[in-house]
């Protein structure tokens, strides 16, 4: 099902309010990843991803794999707005015997492919998929959302060698370049320097675009569709926090939940009247 | 005499036939004797380099779809990718077997930083996974086959060197995953051991029958699950254990049996094993000789324990 532009916007801003609200409920989380990466769920799912809500395990379905796990507000929401779950489980988010354990888990919550959670892990599980798909000869496709301070672990490098080693045009990866890790902007924490100038070293085509434009985020999923000599990457520059004033470029809302004066500030920038 | 890597290769080629089995390698195969599999089915062998940490989430991502992947290289090296095995294959439960070969201080000369002492007892503390070491090579090919119809992770730890063959004439249906194998049966003491510490086992129980000690043998080739049932008939029967591991005491075959042994009686139990330290360069027979693993330390652990009862 292919949807306008101004219907993939539409669908983020949702997005955005069940992540605020998932967040502010449990008064813990990850605002801003779940944030700056939702423009591009969005417009994966929107425009790309072959998957049935109704049938989640469906054998032929492309795999998305979270491996930013902790960002797991904006998929989940994705995923209720999807249909593969429903508004009312956003509310078990980080709550004991919930589908919306704290970071996604393929065990809990249908549509999830990988549990992921420790960063560094995503990209070999979806080699490990998109080599299945074609040793199945199957056409489909292994999507891997990747934060920029994750790629500081060095097994992302290991399987990012032996993707294009097995030249594998069914990997896509999409890089959440949204300058802030755990502790504060990756600039101060580990220096990447040339990061799109990296990926092509190791053999991999490499397209950036501006993550919350969505013309460029579509354009970018078409990149990813269309790319299949070998493995790809969307590096999208994107804003941590977007959406919410006081999250935008915050390293404090990496992993904090708002008050109660924030989180009726953040709705209201959502377009939520209360 | 052969090694149980070589168990461990000849099955994945008698496994062959099964479309869904998949061979993961870092750059080891010669070594793990997978080759022979990649050498016949090269385009169901997937090369990770020297990467192990990428070789269990590979195999991991092809578990979740739908294949039986048997992934190895050496059993110290499997210690890397151990978060990987934690939380990428024990957590969501996906059928990934790991085999980590030259395992123990029997591996040899390359010295203690090949001597994976401590990969049972690291293992075994995984929810989900099945913890092997099978002391030849009729054995591992046995279970190693096994495992393809397993629906659940494994770790199975194989050997370099060679040691005795202990199964040559026995159905296959004897050797079964979590049933240890009673190879002899005595009631003054039980001798459970596992991998190349099984074949030293029955030469100490040889040397016990000539000072008149009858010692039941035990191969307790699954560490877990534990064939607790086993444990607690040789326990009754006669009143005192040994356990025998190429292993550090703290964690593996011995502490696994403590800690249950600890729950249901008060049965003596002695631990021969790598005692909280590391190896070094030196043949597999001075190695079990410098570790107080062979088959007189054998004896000397079991005259502790009868004299325990």
């Amino acid at each position: 099902m292919q949807h306008s532009i101004e219907e993939l916007e539409e669908l983020a801003r949702k997005c955005r309010i069940e992540i605020v609200k998932m967040v502010y409920r449990a008064q813990a989380g990850h605002p801003g990843g779940s944030l700056s990466e939702i423009d591009l769920l969005a417009g994966l799912y929107g425009t790309t991803m072959r998957v049935r809500s109704d049938d989640p395990d469906w054998e032929d379905r492309d795999r998305f794999i979270l491996s930013k796990g902790h960002a797991s507000p904006g998929m989940y929401a994705l995923l209720a707005e999807r249909g593969f779950i429903s508004h009312d489980d956003l509310t078990s988010y980080r709550v004991l015997g919930g589908v919306c354990q704290g970071h996604v888990d393929m065990k809990w919550c249908p549509g999830v492919d990988f549990s992921a959670g420790s960063l560094g892990m995503g990209l070999s599980f979806g080699m490990g998929c998109a080599v299945a798909a074609k040793l199945d000869g199957s056409e489909r496709r292994a999507f891997v959302m990747l934060g920029d301070g994750e790629i500081q672990e060095g097994s992302v490098w290991e399987a990012a060698m032996a993707a294009a080693h097995h030249e594998l045009g069914n990997l896509k990866v999409i890089l959440d370049r949204n300058r802030i890790q755990n502790d504060d902007f990756c600039e101060s924490q580990m220096r990447m320097f040339d990061i799109p100038a990296k990926w092509k070293a190791f053999g991999w085509n490499v397209k950036e675009i501006d993550g919350h434009n969505m013309n460029e985020v579509v354009e970018g999923m078409q990149f990813l569709s269309e790319t299949n000599d070998g493995p790809s990457i969307l590096i999208a520059h994107t804003v941590k926090g977007k959406g919410v004033s006081f999250m935008e470029d915050n390293p404090a809302f990496h992993g904090a939940a708002p008050n109660d004066e924030q989180y009726a500030l953040a709705l209201s920038e959502l377009g939520v009247t209360v | 005499m052969a090694a149980t890597r070589d168990g461990y290769g000849q099955a994945l080629l008698e496994l062959a036939d099964n479309e869904k089995v998949v061979v993961l390698e870092a750059d080891l195969g010669k070594s793990t004797k997978s080759l022979h599999f990649r050498k016949a089915y090269p385009e169901r062998t997937v090369s990770c380099g020297i990467g192990e940490q990428n070789m269990l989430l590979v195999a991991a991502g092809m578990a979740s779809s739908g294949y039986i992947p048997f992934a190895s290289t050496f059993a110290i090296f499997t210690e890397r990718a151990f978060e990987q095995m934690r939380n990428g294959v024990a957590r969501p439960n996906l059928a990934v077997h790991l085999c980590g070969s030259h395992g123990g201080t029997h591996t040899g000369t390359d010295g203690s930083s090949a001597q994976s002492i401590e990969d049972l007892a690291i293992y075994r503390t995984l929810p989900n996974v099945t913890v092997m070491h099978p002391s030849d090579e009729v054995s591992t090919r046995i279970l190693t086959k096994r495992l393809a119809s397993s629906s659940n992770p494994s770790y199975m730890r194989t050997a370099r060197n060679k040691t005795p063959v202990l199964y040559d004439d026995v159905s296959e249906d004897t050797i079964q995953i979590g049933k240890g194998i009673e190879l002899k049966s005595g009631s003054d003491v039980a001798i459970i051991a596992c991998g190349v510490l099984v074949s030293e086992a029955l030469k100490a129980a040889d040397m016990l029958a000539n000072e008149g000690i009858q010692a039941t043998v035990v191969d307790m080739h699954t560490i877990k699950p534990l064939d607790t049932t086993l444990i607690d008939n040789v326990a009754e029967r006669c009143g005192c254990i040994v356990t025998a591991e190429d292993h550090s005491i703290i964690g593996g075959l011995g502490g696994a049996v403590a800690e249950h042994l600890s729950m249901t009686s008060s049965t003596p139990l002695e631990r021969v094993g790598v005692k909280d330290r590391f190896g070094e360069s030196g043949q597999s027979d001075e190695m079990l000789e410098l570790m107080e693993l062979s088959a007189p330390h054998i004896r000397n652990a079991v005259h502790r324990a009868i004299n325990r009862k």
